[in-house]
Order: structure tokens, then sequence, then C-alpha cells
């Protein structure tokens, strides 16, 4: 199985913190992945990397079969690329109804003019309604995103990913402010989506994680201090000190 | 979701227009041209100005409302469109009258003294002698037109190419595009600019061609076409914004990082608006100098592009209707009050002579609509039209701080 | 004339008893030339000074008096020094009375050929005072008899005099001596001292003529020019040979158009229809066709005017002769040139350091809110403008100027201190987080501030009247001077820095306004209340903006438009120095001040051209910089 994802020997400092150090990871084409670390691990400055938000000092980040690198590309090219990204604050476009977001992110040509000429289609349509069935906001189509309530907002905002159709999906604590219920549906959603594509979720929540029952990657000070099945990572005595303390 | 007809879905496009064609209409029934006079030429023409101006009102709106730059140099273009267009009518009616005055001589005038004739009839008064490059096609009126388009789309294209690439935004972008403007008006303030410094470009009134047309004539029909225009582009922004394109360019005001990782190339988008709307508003200005007469580089000054950018916030911004509502009735009430005609206020001991404290009282009104009515007059006929508030009560606002926040949201 | 030499002799006999001749020769040299004593003239009054000063000290006493306008002549023809009331014979030194002397008025010619003449004598006269006018005499331009004067009368008790004739031989041994030698060792000497007197001594061995020849020509050689270059356009070659005899003038269009015109017959010109005439080939056909015909003077063809360029070859030449003097002279203009640029490089530097300074004072305030508040105050010029406003309300109160100073710059503060507190507590708190809005909110403050302080003050500029000890300038030599103003403001700049620093780093405010900049939700649940910190720091960059209003007020005219000149370079100091940081303000002031200054001394006379590039450096600055010269740091700076 080749790797999609190839993160080798990046760093990246701010003002003398070492956010990442030397960290190195690998993303299969068909994977659910869980990242986990305490606060400051560099988590969320490893998503701005691989998302082309953030360049690190040293190192290379290679993408897909043809390993083509991701540092010289923008943030638009590498979402085109199929890197799709959910932030932890539920961000969407609060002044247009779900459909327009979810229009807006559906799978297209992205530049300006080919923006223009798009036209909605019944295929499109019928897309955008299936999306909002999905996550289900059926009965808010023609509702402004922001009117819909904070869950609702993370599961428009997971749609659009959806709609996107990403080869490798970063989301950011996913279950940040959802009730037992919706977190049940949020993994469950997950799992389903990491059939057919690479899924890489941060998260806190060990229970959480647990549910998701995947391969954990623990990252402590920048780089990665334990990589396996949840149940090794907390045995390694590494991890159980740095992590979950003692 | 079917898809409704584009009039069906922006219902105001049709009532614009409606008004649009009602008003051109009363104008042409009352002007001494063609009706019963009740409007004198003067007044026929301020009226075709500020059509022009609320069709640049219309492009701040886009870049501005729809796509949230606060440019503070839109005047600049609208000065740019006026000065190509200027030059083509100065020319050719230079040439003219130095053909007229050179035919008096016995020998017929060779082409290269009919030059020099215009030349120093048009740059006697900055002392040259040399037709400055960038009067090379000056005699043309097709190419001056398309120049008219080409010069402020490139400026636009290369300011925003640099602008929007190192990514500045915000009251940074703002600045800059102030700047940009002081810049282009203190590089044509000089006598070798090659549009005679401050002098600026005369007599644009008198069109080529056109010298048995009187200028009542003259002025209805350039308020035809000021109308036309106006008309004309307020449906091509109207489309702009209403579709797929539309709701991106509002999504990069809102939330620009935000757009960038669904994969939209923000940069383009923001270029596509800016230097269309530049192209926009230097139309408005080609029109609208030949019915003012005279440009000279003060109109660029940044001072103007902040009142256009003040119309459009008193009309309501992120609405065309507004724009167009803002320039007209701003500029208008200006001018009365500025002009002396408004009568006098007067308080024990203080007799307010608008002359001097219309500008105090836009100032201040200007305050209390930003602070009070933030969606403007505009506003007004959202309530009217029943685009009843949504209730979030209070939850979190838009991800972006400096954006267009419904203010509702904060109850 | 002779009838009243006559009688004057007569009349003088009369009076021969009476006095003593104290100076017979001084007597004679008068008598013989009384008509050129009373009515002179520059070119041959020479030999006269020259006999008069060789009479002796009554001979130069009457030649200063003349030189004053001093001397009279009576009715009798006595020449008499006339000094206030008192009248004394220019002969015997004696009073005289009852006499009614005519007065001499020698025009400013004669005046130079006295003075000259008395140059010599007068450079070993006991006053140290005439000593030091003889100099300054002498070096307006002198003799070769007075430099050989000179020469004998270095020594002088007086060291700073025995400098000043030991610096003004030099000068006239390069201008006036004989010995070629001596002049260029006089240059090899002065070669690098920029002081205008040597500066100018250097211009006129180094005039140049231009002349033009078939072969070489006789005489110094400065360069050979070459037709077309820059230094020599073909129209002006055309123009030398023209001027030397060797070419006809060519004809222009005009003078063309004119002769055609003289010579219609019949609607043709030369057998060629008139109306082909508007065809410059037909032109030219015509006028040959009237040439042949010799009835138009002929005109130099194009092919005569080559061959004359291809037969002739130009050159400047010296007007000095010697190789030698014009080889040293230029050796020594070149180093004079390059000492003077450096000179003028650190004159530049200080005028670019009072720039900045005036920048620094007028951006600070803009910094300091945009740093803690992310909002840009469009009426910060208006606050400028107050200041000064207050200044010039001061100054029609306290007639001191120095006091009214001194009242001015507190009130100043307090003034604009209260204005942005105002504008904070009504307008800024309530747009908080909405810079756009801010921005426009305050552009409405800004008009009608500006209108208000038209409707006040009228609209004609008000003087703000600097006190006496600021007027005047710092002088180092003739190149480098700074007026006493900008000093005072660059002093008053590092001032408030230091002021600034100190509040910042060692105030409980100053340690709170870091806090709410950093982390305002985290300050505010430290018991920091945001709200009061944000209004204090806006009233503090208020207040030194109204400061730097009486600053820029003493040196500018105070207008209610003169914040607007201000603000766009501010808002440019701010942006390009960095946000939220007094070092990047200074460093953003600094730049484009410096800036400003070098751009202007490129392209001196056209302050507008230096403005549009300086805007275009920094629009394109903030492609390299978008966060400025000193950027603010770490992951929120990234976010």
């Amino acid at each position: 199985m080749s790797a999609l994802l190839e993160v080798s020997g990046i760093s990246k400092t701010f003002d003398g913190f070492k956010a990442i150090n030397n960290l190195s990871f690998t993303i299969n084409a068909v994977e659910l992945r869980a990242v986990i670390g305490p606060n400051g691990a560099g988590k969320t400055t490893f998503m701005d990397i691989v998302t082309g938000k953030t360049r690190p000092d040293v190192g290379e980040v290679r993408w897909g079969a043809t390993s083509k690198s991701l540092l010289k590309m923008n943030e638009a090219q590498i979402a085109r690329e199929g890197i799709g990204r959910k932030f932890q604050r539920p961000t969407v476009f609060e002044d247009q109804t779900v459909a327009d977001n979810l229009t807006m992110a559906l799978k297209a040509a992205r530049g300006p003019f080919a923006v223009l000429a798009w036209r909605a289609s019944a295929a499109s349509a019928r897309r955008v309604a299936e999306l909002a069935a999905e996550v289900g906001l059926s009965d808010h189509t023609h509702r402004k995103a922001g009117e819909l309530s904070h869950g609702q907002k993370q599961w428009l905002e997971i749609g659009m990913l959806l709609a996107q159709e990403p080869r490798l999906l970063l989301v950011d604590e996913p279950a940040a402010g959802m009730t037992l219920a919706e977190r049940e549906q949020t993994t469950a959603l997950l799992c389903r989506l990491a059939e057919n594509r690479a899924v890489v979720v941060v998260e806190h929540d060990m229970d959480f994680v647990r549910r998701l029952n995947c391969k954990v990657t623990v990252l402590h000070q920048g780089s990665v201090l334990a990589e396996g099945s949840l149940d090794h990572v907390t045995r390694n005595p590494d991890v159980i000190d740095v992590y979950l303390g003692r | 979701m079917t898809r409704k007809p584009f009039i069906l879905q922006n219902p105001s496009v049709l009532i614009v227009l409606a008004v649009l064609a009602v008003f051109t209409l009363a104008v042409t029934l009352l002007s001494q041209a063609y009706g019963t006079g009740a409007l004198p030429t003067s007044t026929v023409k301020v009226l075709g100005k500020t059509l022009c101006l609320a069709l640049a009102a219309v492009a701040m709106d886009l870049v501005w409302g729809y796509l949230g730059i606060l440019s503070l140099g839109q005047m600049a273009f609208f000065a740019l469109g006026g000065y190509m267009i200027g030059q083509w009518l100065m020319y050719a009616r230079t040439e003219v009258i130095v053909a007229e005055a050179l035919a008096q001589n016995p020998i017929p005038p060779t082409p290269q003294e009919l030059r020099d004739g215009v030349t120093n009839q048009i740059f006697g008064v900055v002392g040259s002698a040399d037709l400055p490059l960038v009067w090379s096609f000056a005699h043309s009126l097709s190419l001056q037109l398309m120049l008219v388009l080409a010069v402020p789309g490139l400026l636009a294209l290369v300011f925003g190419w640099l602008a929007f690439r190192s990514r500045v935004n915000g009251v940074y972008l703002s600045i800059l595009t102030q700047a940009m403007t002081l810049a282009l008006a203190l590089w044509l303030f000089q006598n070798d600019s090659g549009f005679r410094g401050n002098n600026g470009l005369s007599g644009l009134q008198n069109i080529p061609g056109l010298d048995d047309v009187s200028q009542a004539r003259l002025s209805v029909w350039f308020l035809w076409a000021s109308a036309g225009t106006l008309g004309l582009f307020y449906v091509l922004a109207a489309w702009l914004v209403s579709g797929k394109f539309g709701s991106v360019i509002r999504a990069i005001r809102d939330d620009e990082t935000r757009v960038r990782f669904l994969g939209y190339p923000v940069e383009g988008f923001k270029l596509v608006v800016f230097t269309l709307a530049a192209m926009i508003t230097a139309v408005a200005g080609a029109l609208y100098y030949p019915q003012a007469g005279i440009i000279n580089p003060a109109e660029m000054m940044p001072i103007a592009s902040i009142y256009l950018a003040v119309w459009v916030a008193i009309g309501g911004r992120g609405r065309l209707y507004g724009a167009v509502i803002g320039a007209v009735v701003v500029s208008l009430l200006s001018s009365w009050f500025t002009g002396g005609r408004a009568p006098s206020v007067h308080l024990p001991g203080y007799v307010v002579n608008w002359v001097d404290w219309w500008q105090v009282a836009l100032g201040l009104s200007f305050v209390l609509v930003t602070l009070f009515a933030p969606k403007g007059i505009a506003g007004i006929f959202d309530r009217i039209g029943g685009l009843a508030r949504p209730r979030r009560h209070g939850r979190d606002l838009g991800p972006d701080q400096g954006a267009l926040q419904e203010r509702e949201a904060k109850a | 004339m002779t009838r009243f030499r006559l009688l004057a002799a007569c009349v003088m006999a009369l009076f021969l008893p009476m006095a003593a001749l104290a100076n017979p020769a001084l007597d004679a040299v008068i008598s013989d030339n009384l008509g050129q004593i009373e009515k002179p003239s520059r070119r041959s009054v020479q030999p006269l000074v020259e006999q008069i000063a060789a009479t002796g000290p009554e001979g130069l006493a009457l030649l200063r008096a003349w030189s004053d306008r001093r001397l009279g002549l009576t009715a009798e023809g006595r020449a008499v020094i006339v000094d206030g009331s008192s009248v004394l014979d220019a002969v015997t030194g004696q009073p005289v009375f009852g006499v009614e002397p005519r007065m001499l008025r020698p025009n400013s010619g004669v005046r130079g050929v006295i003075d000259s003449a008395m140059v010599a004598g007068a450079l070993n006269d006991p006053d140290a005072r005439r000593r030091s006018a003889a100099l300054d005499a002498l070096a307006r331009g002198g003799t070769p008899e007075q430099l050989a004067a000179l020469r004998a009368a270095l020594d002088d008790p007086d060291p700073v005099l025995v400098a000043r004739k030991a610096r003004l031989e030099r000068l006239l041994t390069i201008q006036l001596d004989k010995d070629t030698q001596a002049r260029v060792a006089a240059i090899r000497d002065m070669a690098g001292d920029v002081s205008l007197d040597f500066r100018a001594a250097l211009n006129p061995l180094l005039a140049m003529q231009r002349v033009v020849s078939a072969g070489q020509p006789q005489g110094n050689v400065a360069r050979e020019l070459e037709v077309g270059s820059d230094a020599l356009p073909r129209d002006a070659a055309l123009a030398l040979l023209v001027d030397a005899g060797v070419l006809q003038p060519r004809l222009t269009s005009a003078e063309q158009r004119g002769a055609l015109a003289a010579n219609l017959r019949n609607g043709q010109v030369g057998g060629i229809p008139v109306e082909q005439l508007s065809d410059p080939a037909a032109r030219d056909r015509a006028y040959d066709a009237l040439e042949a015909a010799g009835a138009v003077p002929p005109a130099a063809t194009e092919a005569e005017a080559e061959a004359a360029l291809a037969a002739h070859r130009f050159f400047d030449l010296y007007a000095e002769p010697s190789p030698e003097v014009t080889d040293a002279a230029r050796a020594a203009q070149i180093r004079a040139q390059l000492r003077l640029g450096a000179m003028t490089g650190i004159d530049l530097g200080l005028d670019a350091l009072s720039l900045a300074s005036i920048y620094f004072l007028a951006a600070i305030g803009l910094a300091v809110t945009f740093g803690v508040m992310r909002v840009i105050n469009m009426a910060h010029g208006e606050f400028i403008m107050m200041g000064a406003y207050t200044g010039y309300t001061v100054q029609t109160l306290i007639a001191d100027r120095t006091l009214s100073l001194v009242v001015a710059l507190p009130l100043a503060f307090a003034v604009t201190f209260a204005a942005g507190v105002v504008l904070y507590r009504l307008v800024i708190r309530h747009l908080a987080h909405r810079p756009l809005e801010t921005l426009l909110a305050t552009f409405g403050v800004s008009i009608a501030l500006q209108q208000l302080a038209k409707n006040i003050f009228g609209t004609q500029a008000r003087p703000l009247t600097a006190p006496a000890w600021l007027e005047g300038s710092v002088t180092v030599n003739d190149v480098i001077s700074i007026s006493s103003i900008r000093v005072a403001i660059f002093v008053l700049a590092l001032l408030f820095l230091g002021l600034f620093l100190f509040i910042m780093k060692r105030t409980r405010l100053g340690l709170e306004v870091r806090a709410v900049t950093q982390n305002p939700g985290m300050a505010a649940s430290m018991g920091i209340n945001p709200d009061r910190i944000a209004m204090m720091t806006f009233g503090l960059g208020s207040g030194i903006a109204g400061i730097a209003g009486v600053a820029i007020g003493l040196f500018a005219q105070v207008t209610s438009e003169l914040g607007q000149g201000y603000i766009v370079q501010s808002f440019m100091t701010v942006v390009v120095g960095g946000v939220g940081n007094i070092w990047g303000t200074l460093a953003g002031a600094t730049l484009i001040g410096g800036l400003s200054k070098v751009i202007e001394s490129l392209n001196p006379g056209n302050t507008l051209a230096a403005q549009t590039f300086m805007i275009l450096f920094i629009i394109i600055f903030i492609q390299f910089r978008p966060r400025g010269i000193i950027p603010q740091r770490g992951r929120a700076a990234e976010a």
C-alpha cells in the first residue's frame, strides 16, 4: 500500500519556540488515524503545515502517487489536490444559506471564470440535497447558516468537506461541544468516510479516540512519541509519563 | 431546488431599471431640448453626472460591499477614464480649430504643421513643444475608447496583483489604495506628466463633429447614455453577485482563509472583481467628464474616493440599489447645500449658513449612519421588503471580526 | 573751466599765508586734477588715485573720504573732508568754517578703483579692522601689484589675519601669478578645500569655449566632441558651423512656407499647384524651382550640411592657455566636488533626520492606537491641526513667545487628549473589531473637524511664531547647516521616544496596555478593564498628535488642512515600520524621511515627482515586507 501523504523531518520554530521538531509521519490512501497529544504538542501546527497555512523551516511534505511536494503550493492549490480540513471552531459562511454553502463546496472547477460560467444543474441540486440529507440539514437548506445551532454548523461544515470529495481529510477536534448522541453520529460518519479515503482526526478526548478504534499517533513537543493501537500507546511508559500523567 | 430566471430571483433589478427609465423619460420631457423646458440645461447635466456617480458607486459596492475591500482609490480609475476620453475630445477639437486657423494661410498646412499647431495649442500652457508619448493615440476615438477600459484595467490589474499576492488586506489595503491614488494625482499634477499638470483637460463639453448640436440637446443625449450605461452595468453587476460567483466573493469578504481551504484561488477572484470594478468606474468617468467639461488631477485626490465610500455606506453597502440611492441622494444633497441655494437656519445668536456647515453635518451624519444604521438607507427597504431579521439569539457571529456582521445577531 | 581754475589759484594765493601747507605734493596733485576729482571716470582715474596715494597719509585719508562719499569741494576749489558736523581741509587737516562744500558722489566703479589702490597701503595699517577690510576688498578680486603688496605684508600681529592673508595669497596666486609652476603649486596646496572662494577661483580657469576647426586647433584643448552625442547634438553642431561661416543657414519650415507664399502666382508656386503643397516633398520641389529661378536665396541642403559636418571637428578649448594649470585645476575641482558631495550627503542626512523626527512625532500616536486597537484613526491629522491651533490661540493670549510655547505644549496635549477620549467614548468604542467601519466613521469626524476649524479660524493661514532663540540655524560650514527649530523638533522626538518607552516599560499603565494588546480576554479576566486601557491609549496617542501639531505649526503655516498633509505619510510610517512596536515606527519614520530627502535631492525642484516615487516605493516595499520593517512576531502574527 503506497503512502498518500509523507511528512519527513519537518521543523518549525515560532520566536524560539519549537512547535514542530523533526516530525516524520506517513498516511496511507485509505486509513483512519487519530493524532493525540497534550496542548502545545504541535497538532494544529502540523495541520497548518500540511494545508499550506504555515511553511516549515526545514523538511519535506510529499503527496500522492507522484510524491509531489506540497511546500511550493498555496492553501487553495493544496485544497484542490484533495486535502480537506475541518476547523476546531465551525467556520461556515453565516451570511449565506445552507444550500449556498454546500454549492460553493461542491467539487467543480475553482477558477474565477469557471465559477462565473458555472450554472446550477439538476445534478448539482440533487447532490446538494443529498449532502444536506446526509448531515441532517434537509429542512434547513434555505436558512442562513448564521441561524443554525453550533452543532448544526459543525454538521454543515462536515457536509461541505464531503462536497469537496477530498482524498485526505484533516479533522480538528470534531467532538468538541457535541452531545453524546452527536458524538456517536460523528464517530460513525468518520469511520464510514475512512472506508475509501484517508482521515486524520486530531483529538484530545480519549473516549472518542477509543470509539474510533484506529491507529493512534502520539505527538509530544513537536515530534512523534509513539504510534500504534490505542491500547499499545497507552501502555507505553513515555506516553503515560507525558500525556496521561501519573 | 428549481432554477428560477435571473430576473425573477432579483426583483430589485427590475424595480431599479423601471425607476431609471421613468426618471430618464421625466427628465427628457422636462428638458429644454425635448420637452417643456422646466429643467435648465445645467440641471440636466447635474442629473446626468449624478447617474455616472451612481455607476461608480455600484462598482464601489462590488469591491467593498461584496468583496470586502475598502478601496480608497476608486476615483483614480474614474478620473483616468475621464482623462482617456478627454484626450480625444481635446485633441480632436483643437485639431478642428487649428485646421481652421491654418486654412487662412495661402499655403495649405502639412500634417506636421497641423500637429505642431495642435501641440502648441494644448501644451503651450505648460511650456512644452512636443506632443507627449501618452498622446500618441489621441487622434483616434476608437483607440482612446479602448484605453478608457485598458488603462484603468491594467492599473487595477498590476496594483491588485501586487497587493493581493502579498496578502495585504483590511486597513493596510485601504491605506495602500489611498497611497496609489495619491501617487497618481501627484504625478499628474506635474507639468511634465503629459497631462497638462494642474490645468487638466478642458473644453470637454464640446464634442468634435457635433458642433451644430446645442448643449441643451447634448446634455439630454448624455443623460440617455449615462442612464443606459448605468442600467446595463447594474444588470451586469447584479448578475455577477447573484450566482455562485457572488456566493464565493461574499464568502471571501466574510472569511478569506476558509475560502482558500475550499480550494478557491482567492487572489484570482479579488483580481477579477477589482479590475472589473475599475473598468466600470472608468466608463462612468468617461461619461461624466464630457458633461462636466473639465478634468484636473484634484479630481483624483484621495478625498474624492473617500466620499464615494461615504455615499455607498450611507446608501447601504452589500446592496447594489443601496449604492445607487446613496450616490444619488448624497451627491445631490451635497451640491444643493454647498451651492448656496439652501436656506440658512436662523438660530438665536447665530445664522447657520449651509455653505459653511454642510461639511460638518455630512461628517457627523456619516458617523451616525456608521454607528446606528450600518445598512444605510437600503436597510429601510429591507425592512419594508419583509426580509425579517434572522433570530440568532446572540449566538456566535461570523468568523472574521472585520466582516460585515449583522447587528441583530448581537441582540 | 580755465577761468574757474584761475580764480581758484587766486583764492588759494590769498589763503596761503594763513595756513602752512602740510602736504604740498598733495596740494599740487589736487589743484592739477580738480576736473578729474570732480567728475572722475572709472577708466582714467587710476593714475590720479595712485598719485594721491603716493603723497602719504593725508593722501590716503583723502582717498578714504572720497570713496566713502565724504569728500567735498568748496567754492574756492579746496578739497574738504566732511565728518558729521566738522569740516576739515584735506591737505592741511585744519578745520574749515563757514563753507558750503559740494559733496562728491563718485560711482561704484570709481570707488572700486580707489579701494583697490588703498588696499596695498591698508594691508599694513596699524588698525586691525582696516587690515581686515583690505583683505575683504582683495578677496573680491585683485591685481598683480596687490598680490605683490600682499606677499610683502604677510606678517601680522593678529593670528587670524595671518591665516587669512596666507589663504588669500594662495587664491590670488592661482588667479594672477605669471609663473605657471607657482600657480600649479598653489592649486595643489588648496586642493580638497570646499569653500566657495576656492571653487570660485577654479571656475574661470576651467571656463571653456566651443570651436569648430578643420584640423587640430590652436590652444589648450579640453576635449574633442562627437557630433550627435549628448554634449553636442547635431543641431548644435550645425549652428556652430553656420556661426563659423562655413555653412548656409538651413531653412526652417516656417521660413520656407513664407517664401513660398510670397511667390504664389496664379495658384501655383514654382510650377506646383498650391493644393499639393500640404506635402513637404512638394514644398521642397517648389522651393528648389524658385531657387533655380533666383527668386529666393539659396539654402543649405542636407548634403551640404553632411559634408560640412564631415569636414570639421569640434573642440572645447580652455580659455586658460596652460595645460598644466588646467590639469591641476581639474584635479582640484574633482577633489573638491567629491568632498562637497560628502558634505552635501551629511547635510542631506541632517535634513532627513529632522523630517524623520516630524514623521515620527506625527505617526507615534497613530501607531499606538493602531497597535493596541487595530483601529485607524482618520481624524488623527485633525488632532495634529487641533494642536497647532491651540498653539496659535495661546500665542494670541500670551505675548511672550517662550512662555506661550511652554503653556501651549501641555495645553495642546490636554486638548487633544480630551478630544481623543471623547472620540473614543462616543464612536470608536461602539465599533470595536470593525476596523474598516472605524476608519470611515473617523473619516466623518475628520471632515467635520476640518470644516469646523475653517468656520472658527477662517481659511487663511495663521502664523505660529517660534521664540527668538529658536530662529536662526546651526551652521557648520558653507554646505552643512540646519535650522534651530528642526534641531528642537529632533530633541522633542527623542524626548517622546524616551517618555513613551518609560510609560510602556516602567509604569502600570504600560504593563496593562501591553497585556491588552496581547490578549484582551485574558487581561480582562485579570481585572484589567480593557475599555479603560483602550481609552487611555487612544487619549495618549491623540495627545501626542496635539504636541506634534504645535511642533509642526512652528515651521509650517497653520491651516485647517495642516493635518491632511501629514496623515498619509503617518499611515505610511506605521505601515512600513510595522505595527505594535515603537521601534518599528521609528524605523518607518527614518526610512520614509530619509528616502523622501534622497529622492528629492536626486530630482531637485520637483517635489511632486519625489512624492510619487516615494509612494510607489512604499507600495513595492509592502510586497516584500508586508508586516513592515519590524514585524510582530509569534504565532499570533501568523494567524
